[in-house]
């Protein structure tokens, strides 16, 4: 039995540093989210323009390619999390100024809130109990997102409503392959930077969030 | 044409620019499915897609 021993201890430590790689990013997840929600607040008060979204997006994309690759490794890092998610927060005011000017606005706000929640949590939840490695859909999840990209690139050209609500639903599948594959990474060691997995996971929540009330606010019959 | 679909569409081409190396090493170097993982993934899937049409039936 003593041969056994540092096998079973190194399987106790890798399991410990993913628990703590798991409590690491669901804590700064929910401090970034509730951040974003609060710039998202400031960016309705201000009532910014519709440039405004344009300009975050891009700020918070330049911040993810370029800057936070460099710091991710040290407490610097946490600093840049919270300016990409505050942007991509404070992008968020003049889309839902939009919809709160909509007699449902409101309700079409909080049900795409509620139920962006519910499919991160659920989801999340899938990935952690069944501990399934979800990494083959990594090539898949990639080609999808470009193909997502290449046709709403097209359809900024094109203007087609029903084009755009496909993009929509695709998109809404797409990150919640990408819900299990991030979370399922974390859990099988191939994400221990806690501050990368929690950009991956703000950026599923964000992009499935906004897509569900693109798809809400345009089936919902009230224009 | 607007500078709003301007500025979108730099961004989305930059978007492009930058996935593209990454997606091309996704898939050479992604593993293959085991058994049950297709199923796996179709269960879970599935139930967002219930999910996302009993929330539009809700707001309708």
């Amino acid at each position: 039995m003593a041969f056994n021993q540092p096998a079973v201890s190194r399987s106790a430590e890798s399991v410990l540093a993913t628990n703590k790689v798991l409590r690491n990013t669901y804590s700064l997840l929910s401090m970034t989210l509730l951040f974003s929600a609060l710039m998202a607040a400031v960016s309705m008060y201000v009532e910014t323009g519709p440039g405004t979204y344009l300009l975050s997006v891009g700020g918070a994309f330049l911040l993810i390619w370029l800057v936070l690759p460099r710091t991710a490794n040290s407490s610097a890092g946490i600093g840049v999390v919270f300016a990409i998610t505050g942007l991509l927060g404070f992008s968020l005011g003049p889309i839902l100024s939009q919809y709160l000017a909509l007699p449902n606005g409101a309700q079409l706000i909080m049900t795409a809130l509620g139920g962006t929640g519910v499919i991160f949590l659920g989801l999340s939840g899938y990935a952690l109990t069944t501990k399934r490695d979800f990494s083959f859909l990594g090539g898949m999840l990639f080609v999808g997102l470009l193909v997502i990209l290449f046709a709403a690139l097209g359809n900024i050209f094109f203007a087609i409503p029903a084009l755009s609500l496909a993009i929509s639903a695709a998109v809404i599948l797409l990150f919640s392959g990408f819900i299990l594959y991030d979370t399922s990474r974390i859990i099988n060691g191939g994400e221990t930077n806690y501050i990368m997995a929690t950009v991956a996971l703000y950026l599923d929540i964000f992009n499935i969030f906004i897509h569900l009330l693109n798809l809400l606010g345009a089936l919902s019959g009230d224009d | 044409m607007d500078w709003f679909k301007i500025g979108s569409a730099i961004l989305i081409g930059a978007m492009i620019i930058f996935l593209l190396p990454r997606a091309k090493q996704m898939v050479k170097h992604s593993p293959k499915a085991k058994e049950g993982d297709w199923q796996a993934l179709l269960i879970p899937i599935g139930l967002v897609v219930l999910f996302v049409i009993f929330l539009i039936m809700s707001v309708r």
